[in-house]
């Protein structure tokens, strides 16, 4: 899907495809996967999704009552970041997909070192990097893949 | 690592803490980062009551190996519905940053008490398990029901409370969408404590949300041991045991004697129920934060506005943004604390949501000194911090964690109570 800005033009009718399907079985594409893969993937978030198509990426938002997640796709379709917001945590196995087990290793870790934390828990990386905080009631995060942010893109301008 | 050194706390120690606390006001702080506790010196509990439970911070049942410090923690009790058969279990957490009593299993265990699990008010053949979520990882058990009683105060009925299941291998398991939440917090030293006393300012530990959708904390699981997600009504969550006092129950105080900037081998302080409702628990002239839907205010620092903060007795130390102010580096965790080479002054604007604002100074110590000075024998420090990152999309917070305890009087007013003629949920100190 590699479309020179005159050609944004065409993706709101490819994005109302995608919602279409998604609004039938709302789901989480993971952390430096496919957006391709939304419908086909099996863990659903049941929830609402709105997708919103920027001028470097898109951004698809999920919600599930007072729950908030959305992820950001890259122009050639790979989500280069997730951020989280609600009273609970989202399902953070499936959000970060294969980095999921990174994100297991950093906690244990912290856990060793700094058994009294578990309000926080950051982690940054070459290639990783995610910032989980929160307590009941107040749980938030972002995680991103430095590597396939797009060009020009901050962090934290994400929309 | 401050494995190296772990020696049994001295008598001459333990007297220093309670002279701090007993007469000593500010005269023992050299500099600690806690001046303008303006309400200390009109809230003197020595003489007990009721409503008052002593705290210590202390190694409580840490593992000598772990890095541990800054625990307060308190002595509670829980009895079998409608008999007497009953269990108290000490070093358990107190958490102003939770709600709800937990308790481990092992710490239960060859007690004369057995909490039976809560029966599924939508399916009685079920019974309610809980996934509790935190920041890196989650706690699993069963919900019980328990009378609770803290010091002279008992619940009035039975409270929902959780079980965490410490066993190597829990039955029911956590299910894939409660591990999702990171690693396995069940186990005493996940929180270096036998459980956690959430008594922060609002009643269930989840509320209307869990109540409406069924979310990855309350699961109702079947005979078989088979759990899915399932809502479960407010009445029936895991709830704020002060809440269900017959009295005293719009909210708790805590208070910490002050300590050195050298921190104390032991920390001494109180828990108090109720605000205003006797005559030991009067709001005085505390300054008042009143707080958003999730329990959060602002706080200014260092031209950051720090819209998520919050007063968290279960954090053990301060967590703000400060890009000045060196890491501990591999020394001590990596990148978790502050380690300034000398000791920082500071100072933040705490403004509540109907703009009420106070200064609050601090300081911040070379953690690693801190916990390697002294024989490693300290356990409470008044000056232990470290980053918290911020969301660009969701705002910063300051975590006011434990060292802001020492030499204050702080109070956590319940959501929906009125507490010294003003609404919950606030803080106040």
């Amino acid at each position: 899907m590699k479309l020179n800005p005159p050609g944004r033009l065409l993706i709101p009718a490819a994005l109302m495809l995608g919602a279409i399907v998604a609004l039938a079985s709302p789901a989480l594409a993971a952390l430096g996967g496919s957006a391709d893969s939304v419908s086909a993937d099996s863990s659903a978030m049941r929830g609402q999704l709105r997708s919103t198509s920027l001028v470097q990426y898109d951004m698809q938002e999920i919600t599930q009552g007072a729950q908030t997640v959305r992820e950001y796709v890259t122009r050639s379709g790979q989500v280069f970041a997730v951020t989280w917001q609600g009273p609970v945590p989202p399902d953070l196995r499936q959000l970060l997909g294969t980095y999921f087990g990174r994100f297991q290793e950093a906690a244990a870790a912290s856990h060793r070192t700094n058994p009294g934390v578990h309000r926080q828990l950051n982690i940054v990386q070459s290639d990783l990097v995610v910032q989980s905080s929160g307590r009941l009631r107040a749980f938030r995060g972002l995680a991103y893949l430095p590597a396939l942010v797009p060009d020009g893109v901050s962090v934290d301008q994400l929309q | 690592m401050r494995q190296a050194y772990r020696w049994t706390v001295l008598p001459g120690m333990c007297l220093l803490a309670l002279c701090a606390l007993a007469a000593c006001g500010g005269g023992g702080s050299s500099g600690g980062g806690s001046s303008t506790g303006s309400t200390t010196t009109a809230h003197n509990f020595a003489a007990g009551g009721p409503n008052v439970v002593p705290i210590s911070v202390n190694a409580g049942p840490a593992d000598p190996s772990d890095q541990t410090f800054n625990i307060p923690l308190v002595t509670v009790t829980v009895c079998e519905p409608g008999t007497t058969s009953c269990a108290t279990i000490n070093d358990v957490l107190v958490d102003t940053g939770s709600y709800g009593l937990r308790l481990m299993a092992s710490a239960l265990a060859g007690q004369s008490v057995t909490l039976a699990p809560m029966a599924d008010p939508n399916d009685s053949a079920n019974a309610i398990s809980e996934c509790l979520p935190f920041a890196d990882g989650y706690s699993w058990g069963e919900v019980a029901s328990a009378i609770v009683t803290i010091g002279g105060e008992t619940s009035s009925g039975a409270v929902p409370v959780q079980v965490i299941n410490d066993s190597s291998s829990p039955s029911p398991a956590a299910p894939s969408t409660c591990t999702s939440d990171g690693i396995s917090l069940n186990s005493v030293g996940a929180f270096d404590a036998n459980g956690v006393l959430g008594i922060g300012p609002f009643v269930q530990d989840c509320g209307s949300g869990c109540a409406t959708s069924a979310t990855n904390v309350y699961y109702t699981c079947t005979s078989a041991n088979s759990c899915s997600e399932t809502t479960l009504p407010l009445e029936d969550q895991v709830a704020n045991p002060v809440a269900r006092f017959p009295t005293d129950n719009n909210g708790v105080i805590v208070q910490l004697a002050s300590i050195s900037a050298a921190g104390a081998a032991t920390g001494t302080g109180y828990l108090v129920f109720g605000i205003g409702t006797e005559s030991n628990n009067g709001l005085g002239n505390a300054t008042v934060l009143t707080t958003d839907n999730e329990g959060n205010f602002t706080t200014m620092f260092d031209g950051q506005t720090l819209g998520s903060s919050f007063i968290d007795s279960g954090s053990n130390g301060l967590y703000f943004p400060d890009s000045s102010l060196a890491l501990c580096g591999q020394t001590v965790p990596a990148n978790e604390f502050y380690c300034p080479s000398s000791t920082a002054s500071l100072s933040a604007t705490n403004q509540g949501e109907d703009g009420t604002s106070s200064s609050v100074p601090f300081q911040i110590a070379n953690l690693s000194n801190l916990l390697n000075d002294n024989n490693g024998s300290h356990y409470a420090f008044d000056d232990a911090g470290g980053p918290a990152e911020t969301i660009a999309q969701f705002g910063a917070y300051f975590d006011w964690g434990l060292p802001f305890f020492y030499g204050r009087t702080t109070f956590f007013a319940i959501d929906g109570a009125s507490a010294g003629g003003i609404s919950g949920p606030f803080y106040a100190y």
